[in-house]
């Protein structure tokens, strides 16, 4: 029998652990990655210049990095690892890759996604000023490059990410203005239960809110943001407390975020189905407990089929790749199987405890102003947005996207979509689910035209 | 220019001299093209629809906000190039590249 040809998408936790589990088995996988080298998000390397330790790093993770890290570094010479490496359609069995301006297209047997995820965003006025960041762009700095992204910071949004990023700049002696999570304080404490289905990340959490506490840092809960403040670059954050009275803090950098979005357009192309998940208020690729899509051949592991977090998507990136091996027809361990689903079920009540303490705003997205920019990529406003659903009678996103671009953009609707989705539903009186999701479209990111093919 | 990321360890990398409208800077080996500039400058470019200036926004190569002009006129996403010595970028949008949104 040939060889079967298995690519893994995304080297961070889930695409390593799926990597080491195809080569236990005698594959030799394609790995693409779009960055320099493995670790994903959450445990991104520094590059090889960089001194610091695991330790400050990653925190209480260090050992989880470290372990990712070396087993990937031990599985190079057994695969065909691919970094700085774009792959940005799917089409007829094959893989679209580019990397140095050389395309190719990668026949495959099975394809397992591991394609991360971004924060999740929501528009505020003057969200687009020099100064304004995404969370994962704050902790990136840092983490990456050793730098703050400014040098008093405000951090905005909801979610674990924003206590962690806070934590990570405070201690690090930079500082921090604020922290104002539009989740109420009330509802993070209602979900402890849940949350203790994983004493340890409860713990965590608890521990990076009390040492902002310790350092006189104020975090506001139940807080709703209404300006990004500034002539030209960010000079403050207006908001509104919990109790409706509008205030203004000086800060000349903003990381916000509104918890994470899995990075799905690969499965898109792949013509997976996707399901609309009402707790989250999001569609995900639908799979079965071990990954496997509805397009044969196809599988979706770690944060990219669902937002579970890292530990999740080590179990599941090993998980794809045993229902990948099995489908090919190879011996595989069903009790091993059998316990990775019961561990990763476990991750799930976690989750629930995190969509009930951070909830998805949608009530901000939905009053969000008429001339306040939804889509980053081209301006375009909510009022722009509004109107292709009430005056052209958008039914549904990707219509409303033909009518006035958002979604168009560069970006590819990664972030706008959320938003958009919630205004246009809004604006329609029609549920969340009804105005559908944008449609992935091939390349998933922008691709120079001086791309040649590698024949 | 004043500049907006702040380096708060890993100081001795040793230089990489690149250029920012034409003004020698000097970055450090391992920089991405993006911290280089935001060290030294207020903003990487201008939206191409007459918004005004922008800084880029995700770090990880998702949202494209930090396309920046090279003087040569390529254009290169500055969160995922690294400095090298001779770069020389710009960070103004050429006037015949902004569309000013009419609406």
């Amino acid at each position: 029998m040939a060889e079967p040809r298995v690519i893994v998408v995304g080297a961070g936790p889930a695409g390593v652990r799926a990597a080491q589990t195809l080569v236990a088995a005698g594959v030799r996988p394609v790995v693409i990655e779009e960055g320099p080298t493995s670790g994903g998000q959450i445990y991104r390397r520094q590059p090889t210049l960089f001194k610091r330790s695991y330790e400050t790093l990653y925190g209480f993770e260090a050992g989880r990095a470290r372990a990712i890290h070396q087993t990937f570094d031990d599985l190079v010479g057994d695969i065909d690892f691919r970094p700085d490496t774009l792959a940005w359609n799917i089409f007829r069995g094959a893989l679209h890759t580019v990397s140095q301006g050389l395309a190719q297209n990668l026949p495959f047997d099975a394809l397992i996604l591991a394609t991360g995820a971004t924060d999740r965003l929501l528009p505020i006025a003057g969200w687009t000023r020099p100064g304004c960041y995404s969370l994962g762009a704050a902790q990136i700095a840092m983490k990456a490059q050793a730098c703050a992204i400014g040098r008093r910071v405000v951090f905005l949004g909801t979610g674990p990410l924003l206590y962690l990023v806070s934590y990570q700049y405070a201690k690090a002696g930079v500082e921090v203005a604020a922290v104002l999570d539009t989740s109420a304080t009330a509802r993070q404490l209602s979900a402890f239960p849940r949350l203790a289905a994983r004493p340890s990340l409860l713990l965590k959490g608890l521990y990076y809110r009390a040492q902002l506490t310790a350092r006189g840092i104020p975090v506001h809960g139940g807080a709703s943001p209404v300006e990004i403040a500034g002539a030209e670059g960010v000079e403050g954050v207006r908001y509104r407390d919990s109790r409706g009275v509008e205030r203004t803090i000086a800060c000349d950098a903003v990381g916000m975020g509104f918890h994470l979005r899995s990075e799905t357009q690969l499965a898109d192309l792949a013509r997976c189905e996707f399901v609309f998940d009402e707790e989250l208020a999001q569609w995900r690729p639908q799979a079965d407990a071990d990954g496997r899509t509805t397009a044969p051949g196809v599988y979706v592991a770690g944060d990219g089929a669902r937002i579970l977090g890292a530990d999740a998507a080590e179990i599941s990136g090993e998980l794809a790749a045993l229902a990948a091996l099995k489908d090919l027809g190879r011996e595989i361990p069903e009790r091993r199987m059998t316990a990775l689903r019961a561990r990763h079920a476990r991750m799930e009540a976690f989750r629930k405890g995190l969509a009930t303490a951070f909830p998805w705003p949608a009530h901000l997205a939905r009053a969000v102003a008429d001339e306040v920019l939804v889509c980053r990529c081209e301006a375009i406003t909510a009022g722009d947005l509004r109107r292709s659903a009430a005056e052209k009678g958008a039914p549904e996103l990707n219509r409303a996207k033909a009518f006035v671009r958002v979604g168009m953009g560069r970006c590819q609707g990664r972030f706008c979509g959320s938003a958009a989705a919630e205004i246009l539903a809004e604006v329609r009186g029609d549920p969340l689910v009804a105005v559908g999701r944008l449609r992935g479209a091939a390349p998933v990111k922008p691709l120079s035209i001086a791309v040649r093919a590698d024949v | 220019m004043t500049g907006r990321f702040v380096r708060i360890a890993e100081l001795d990398r040793p230089s990489v001299e690149i250029e920012i409208n034409g003004m020698s800077c000097s970055a450090k080996a391992g920089d991405t093209l993006l911290v280089a500039v935001l060290t030294y400058a207020a903003s990487l470019r201008d939206s191409e629809f007459g918004d005004g200036a922008r800084a880029g926004f995700c770090l990880m190569g998702a949202c494209q906000d930090c396309w920046m002009w090279t003087s040569t006129g390529e254009r290169v996403r500055a969160c995922t190039t690294f400095v090298a010595p001779g770069m020389s970028v710009i960070t103004h949008q050429p006037a015949e590249a902004i569309w000013p949104s009419l609406g």
